[in-house]
């Protein structure tokens, strides 16, 4: 550029001399050429001395700017005046196709898992199974969820989120595809699409942010792991000084323990409140009911007859569930940053009523069922040094003694659902895991899971948790 | 039945008139440190009702989005942040679930101090391979009295907009405010001189402020990179580089770990400056003059 000023500085110059070179046409054309020669040597010189000037001004300035922040201790400058308008500070930034793009996050998720007992067997005994979301999973190396999440404000209306788990075996689950609204006031909020119901604690909660390496039993076996639904979601913040929260939700029931049904109506309904509040500066609480009625069509599930043939099964009917669920934060002033605690338990009790077909494939009988059952899970988590947690749970679940038509009319004996058989499976988990950063974690676990009505089941898990991108805010 | 009908005309207007002027009530600010509170009570006075999401103890960056906070979001009718994303681990949990349009972003119910002023230290680049690193730069802006300054003339102002009917005893607060706080700015600094050059060891990079106002040098930080927490290594060759420049002193703040800062003061020699670094920090630090004066008085003790 310094290069190429000169000569464009002369080109300049020479068009400016033109109606000059038209008089000077008629004289001799070398005086010409020596004008000119003259002229741009002279110009290229006052260019030099303005270079030279320009710089010297910089380094004034420079200076100045040094010395200001220098001298700022000594003389009480006025306060500095920045126009509010631009938060980002950037003023004259160009126009960029990508400025609105959403925040993405990815979590990187895997384990290492030594178990004892054949994962292949693993039920819960006394309960009718889940169709996923049992179990800690396969052998050795794993590649867990690899989630994937979009989020952003769609408009001054409207916030959306999608989050996508690319799991191990490559098929993609959507966990989350929901918007919430961001407009209405008076407290109200409402939800659709699919999302992961509000009721009990853990349910919401992703997988990355939970404090072990699987669900309780009772959210395995009831929920299926987790609840989500695809439907819409009301909720109502009350305006107290204290934390209290209504939610309703409505659902097609497609999620356990609901099924798809070839039904215009609602099948997954769900009524929830929580109650929060803080102890002085160091404890905080919460705490929640919540009722989920689900409706399902054939909900099968694998099971074997009384000769240990295998049958599928399948339950028509409804699913009662209601929990009670409380978790309570403590650190010192509240700054978790080097030391907290956090108790968290939740109690479920699920009634199910309607008809058990026993071998559809088969015999295909029907039956009564109905059930009363419940299940309860407390941990507590604690921080002892920064960057490093303990934690311990208990699990313990109570499948009483469900009344099955078919083997009260005399048709088959109890022997044929071995499922169903009365159990009260319980686990005990321990944990260690430790934070690098707010961004990554390693972690090891250690249960005696007797979940199996035969044999326990010992279970080491080591777990890696990265998250990169844009991370969002943390519920409670 | 016409006088009825008009009386219940009348009742209508009334409520309505009430629910659109919330004046009658004091207008509630939910405040996220302990600074922005003390500096919204100085503008507003008996005017406002204001809560604190966090003490001077808490570590901003880490805060739970607590359920009582989800609670006082909901009612407030003004949110004051320090934004520059010094608070995006929680405010936007308090902000979506907070069913209060008043508070949204954009509103005027929602005030963020960072934008208003020249924020030091913005990257060129950032990459979470530099630790807990601020995109928009360092957001820990209070330190600086001329801050303040600017701050609390664009918070009077947002009270004015926001609750109309007490405009002029917030103008009139907002200059009081100014004068007092010019006075006492001028009182610091003059008080200060001593201060200017000399060299300081800091733990995160949240004295910036405090450093580019009064002169000091910040030879280092404990923290090898924002958020990460020193590791012995790197402590014993903070040792080796500071031998060549000792500092005069170490610089703590109220809700930082001790330890670190206690080791390193051990081995080069320098004492540990505990500072209140919010109002409410130290028992001296009750209100924002009292923050600065006290800031003062214990690196001016700690020169000695």
């Amino acid at each position: 550029m310094a290069k190429l000023t000169p000569i464009a500085g002369a080109i300049v110059f020479g068009c400016l001399l033109l109606p000059n070179a038209g008089q000077a046409a008629t004289n001799d054309v070398t005086t010409l050429r020596a004008e000119l020669e003259a002229l741009k040597s002279d110009y290229t010189s006052r260019v030099q001395a303005l270079e030279a000037r320009i710089k010297q001004l910089e380094s004034e300035v420079a200076t100045a700017q040094l010395s200001q922040r220098g001298a700022a201790a000594a003389a009480p400058a006025p306060p500095p005046a920045f126009p509010q308008a631009s938060p980002v500070a950037a003023p004259g930034k160009s126009s960029n196709a990508t400025a609105f793009n959403p925040a993405i996050s990815m979590i990187l998720t895997g384990n290492y898992a030594s178990l004892s007992q054949d994962p292949a067997t693993y039920r819960v005994a006394g309960f009718i199974p889940p169709p996923s979301g049992e179990g800690p999973g396969a052998r050795s190396f794993n590649l867990d969820e690899s989630e994937l999440t979009v989020a952003s404000n769609v408009d001054p209306y409207f916030f959306g989120n999608v989050t996508a788990a690319i799991q191990g075996d490559n098929s993609i689950d959507i966990e989350e595809a929901y918007f919430k609204t961001l407009a209405l006031s008076n407290g109200f909020t409402i939800k659709g699409g699919r999302f992961f119901s509000g009721t009990g604690y853990l349910n919401e909660i992703h997988s990355h942010n939970w404090d072990f390496v699987d669900q309780p039993l009772v959210y395995q076996v009831f929920l299926g792991g987790q609840l989500a639904q695809d439907g819409a979601q009301i909720r109502w913040l009350a305006p107290t000084d204290y934390f209290i929260e209504l939610g309703a939700e409505a659902g097609s029931g497609r999620s356990f323990p609901g099924t798809q049904r070839n039904s215009n109506s609602l099948a997954s309904d769900a009524l929830f409140t929580h109650l929060g509040g803080d102890v002085g500066d160091s404890t905080s609480w919460r705490l929640g009911v919540s009722w989920l009625d689900a409706r399902s069509t054939d909900r099968a599930y694998e099971d074997l007859d009384q000769s240990g043939t295998p049958v599928t099964n399948a339950f028509t009917g409804t699913s009662r569930t209601w929990i009670a669920d409380g978790t309570l934060k403590w650190a010192p002033h509240g700054d978790p940053t080097y030391h907290q605690f956090k108790l968290q338990g939740e109690y479920m009790h699920r009634a199910e009523s309607g008809q058990l077909a026993f071998d559809v494939t088969g015999r295909n009988l029907v039956g009564e069922y109905n059930s009363s059952q419940s299940g309860w899970y407390l941990q507590a988590v604690y921080e002892f040094m920064q960057r490093w947690r303990a934690g311990l749970r208990y699990d313990s679940m109570r499948s009483g003694t469900p009344s099955i038509g078919l083997v009260q009319l005399g048709l088959l004996p109890l022997a044929a659902f071995p499922s169903l058989t009365s159990a009260s499976p319980e686990r005990t988990t321990i944990m260690v895991d430790w934070s690098l950063s707010e961004f990554s974690r390693l972690r090891a676990q250690y249960a005696w899971d007797d979940a199996r009505a035969t044999e326990r089941d010992r279970q080491l898990l080591l777990q890696y948790i990265f998250a990169m991108g844009a991370h969002g805010a943390h519920k409670f | 039945m016409a006088r009825h009908n008009h009386s219940l005309l009348a009742l209508v207007t009334v409520s309505l008139c009430a629910g659109a002027l919330p004046a009658q009530a004091a207008l509630k600010v939910l405040a996220t440190t302990p600074d922005w509170a003390a500096l919204v009570t100085e503008l507003g006075g008996d005017k406002v009702n204001v809560y604190t999401a966090t003490n001077a103890f808490q570590d901003v960056h880490r805060v739970d989005a607590k359920p009582s906070l989800v609670a006082r979001a909901r009612t407030a009718d003004l949110v004051v942040a320090t934004g520059a994303d010094l608070e995006i681990g929680w405010m936007p949990v308090l902000l979506q679930d907070s069913g209060n349009t008043r508070i949204q972003p954009g509103s005027p119910g929602y005030f963020e101090a960072a934008p208003l002023v020249h924020l030091l230290e913005v990257p060129s680049a950032v990459d979470r391979s530099m630790g807990d690193i601020h995109p928009l730069g360092n957001p820990h802006v209070t330190l600086d009295p001329r801050n303040i300054a600017t701050i609390a003339k664009a918070l009077a102002a947002r009270l004015v907009l926001i609750d109309s009917a007490n405009a002029a005893y917030y103008a009139a607060r907002g200059e009081d405010f100014q004068t007092r706080w010019q006075q006492a700015a001028e009182r610091w600094e003059a008080r200060a001189a001593p201060l200017k050059g000399v060299g300081v060891v800091v733990i995160h990079r949240d004295q910036a402020y405090l450093c580019n106002w009064l002169g000091m040098k910040e030879l280092a930080s404990i923290e090898p990179k924002p958020g990460v927490p020193p590791s012995a290594g790197y402590l014993a060759e903070l040792v080796t580089k500071l031998a060549a420049t000792p500092p005069k002193m170490i610089l703590r703040n109220a809700y930082n770990d001790p330890r670190a800062a206690e080791w390193l003061a051990e081995r080069i020699h320098a004492p540990v400056v505990l500072l209140p670094y919010s109002v409410g920090g130290t028992p001296e630090a009750k209100d924002l003059f009292g923050l600065f004066d006290d800031t003062i008085n214990r690196l001016l003790a700690a020169l000695k």
